[in-house]
């Protein structure tokens, strides 16, 4: 695993490719994205790693790397990291992280989990001008470890707050935003976003997640931000946000989206999958776990349940599943 | 005659007085409260003052922004800092319409794990967080690590804090 330095080291130069065949991804990645939940259980992986952290409470990095490839490679039956990998992103396309650092660097996705990603989506033949790690704003880029570069070539580190939103407006239901020119410049995005509870939504995790892809997401928030489900229909959201590295590192189960470190909680965990529904509902049930366990009520008691999840699966919607018997959980 | 518009006038002027002293010591908004580097000892204030008007609070904190100017934030204000070039922490400055949306937001934070500190008009202390509130000033005060010097390299800060208020 490469130190922060490395890492922009190698950004700045390029990766170390290794050989891949085009043909043989596009039809792995076909074959493995089934957006559709109605051939069959929405598959979600929960990896743990107790020991992530380690003494003193620091990240141990080659431990998120582990987790990530246990992940990854129980999502897919793929053993080997690389293959698997490459059953998920199609070579020769420009690959989005969302990643999320709103809560600021108490609560941001892992800097090491996201060094992680973007090694083996190198290792499976994405070049790095053809990674995207992008967040709405430049301090919450800077929670998540990244300065806002963009140089041709290497691993693009997108502010929006700088690169800027599309200049039409895209709509469906009550949602109606501008879309994030970093979203929409890539094929494929992965949404890494921080399990945390949330002052209106209840949960934040794979769907709110993209409220951070829109030029006023502050205007989506009301009714416990209701717009969640309606915002992931946007065609530019549903095609191309098709996996999600859900990161529970960390996570706040009250007092969010901010840092409260009172509130603090270390899942030690990842939630993998391409049903984003099925990710914030196994999230959303840790989530109540974590609360009852620490005597606090219910996100519902708490006057804020998380009911997008309810919305997304709805005939209207049918982003995913929220049914606990049309979801494959795996705990590895 | 005269001397009733006298009165009136004296009247006037007066009320005046109290509506500009009335505002200007209630929100006192010409104070900075951001103890400058070496001010309280070991710390070093490591980023600029950033302050956002009510309207722009959600640039900051959004997610959060609702429920601050729900209770009548009129500013809040934010800088890093650094103790012992190590133990990061940011302090956060809400500034609110009056005493009683400080105390909202402190209430909606309060927990079982909270030690009560002697600071402004009520105080907690976490293993690494402190808020207190003064007046309309509502202040929260977040270390990223728990070291065995947190709790107090914070109190200390956050009596910087509070002598500027």
């Amino acid at each position: 695993m490469k130190n922060r330095r490395d890492f922009l080291k190698t950004a700045a130069t390029g990766a170390v490719l290794l050989g891949s065949s085009a043909a043989a991804n596009k039809l792995g990645y076909a074959a493995a994205l089934d957006l559709h939940p109605q051939a069959g259980k929405s598959k979600v992986v929960v990896a743990h790693d107790a020991a992530v952290h380690g003494p003193g409470g620091a990240l141990d990095e080659k431990r998120v790397q582990a987790l990530l490839d246990r992940a990854i490679a129980s999502w897919t039956g793929i053993e080997n990291p690389v293959a698997a990998w490459k059953r998920i992103v199609p070579v020769g396309k420009v690959i989005g992280l969302k990643v999320n650092g709103l809560g600021g660097k108490g609560i941001a996705t892992h800097t090491a989990l996201t060094q992680a990603v973007c090694e083996r989506l190198q290792q499976a033949g994405v070049k790095p001008g053809q990674i995207v790690i992008f967040e709405q704003r430049t301090n919450f880029l800077q929670a998540c470890g990244f300065q806002h570069t963009d140089n041709a070539g290497n691993i693009r580190m997108l502010s929006s707050e700088i690169y800027g939103y599309e200049p039409q407006q895209s709509s469906f239901g009550s949602a109606t935003i501008k879309l994030a020119k970093a979203l929409t410049l890539c094929d494929m995005v992965i949404g890494m976003p921080i399990l945390k509870d949330h002052s209106m939504a209840g949960l934040t995790f794979a769907m709110k997640n993209m409220y951070g892809v829109v030029d006023r997401p502050q205007d989506l928030h009301p009714n416990n931000c209701a717009a969640v489900a309606d915002l992931n229909c946007i065609p530019a959201i549903r095609d191309k946000v098709r996996f999600t590295i859900g990161d529970a590192i960390s996570s706040v189960y009250d007092g969010g989206p901010s840092f409260h470190p009172e509130r603090l909680w270390q899942p030690n965990a990842l939630i993998v999958g391409e049903d984003r529904v099925a990710i914030d509902h196994t999230a959303w049930q840790m989530l109540e776990r974590k609360r009852a366990e620490a005597g606090m009520p219910t996100l519902e008691a708490a006057g804020r349940p998380p009911r997008y999840i309810a919305t997304a699966a709805d005939a209207a919607h049918k982003l995913g599943v929220n049914d606990p018997q049309r979801i494959h959980l795996m705990e590895v | 005659m005269l001397f009733h518009l006298k009165s009136r006038i004296f009247a006037t002027a007066a009320i005046a007085m109290v509506a500009v002293v009335a505002v200007t010591g209630c929100k006192k908004s010409g104070i900075d409260p951001f103890p400058s580097s070496g001010a309280v000892r070991g710390w070093q204030k490591t980023g600029e003052t950033r302050t956002f008007a009510a309207k722009d609070l959600y640039q900051y904190i959004d997610g959060d922004a609702e429920q601050y100017v729900s209770a009548g934030v009129i500013s809040s204000s934010t800088s890093d800092y650094k103790y012992e070039g190590q133990l990061e922490a940011v302090v956060d400055v809400h500034f609110m319409n009056d005493a009683v949306g400080a105390r909202k937001i402190m209430d909606t934070g309060k927990a079982g794990d909270a030690k009560e500190v002697t600071l402004g008009d009520s105080g907690m202390a976490f293993a690494q967080s402190i808020i207190f509130r003064k007046g309309p000033y509502l202040v929260r005060i977040v270390a990223y690590e728990s070291t065995p010097e947190t709790q107090e390299a914070l109190l200390a800060l956050a009596r910087g804090v509070e002598a500027k208020l």
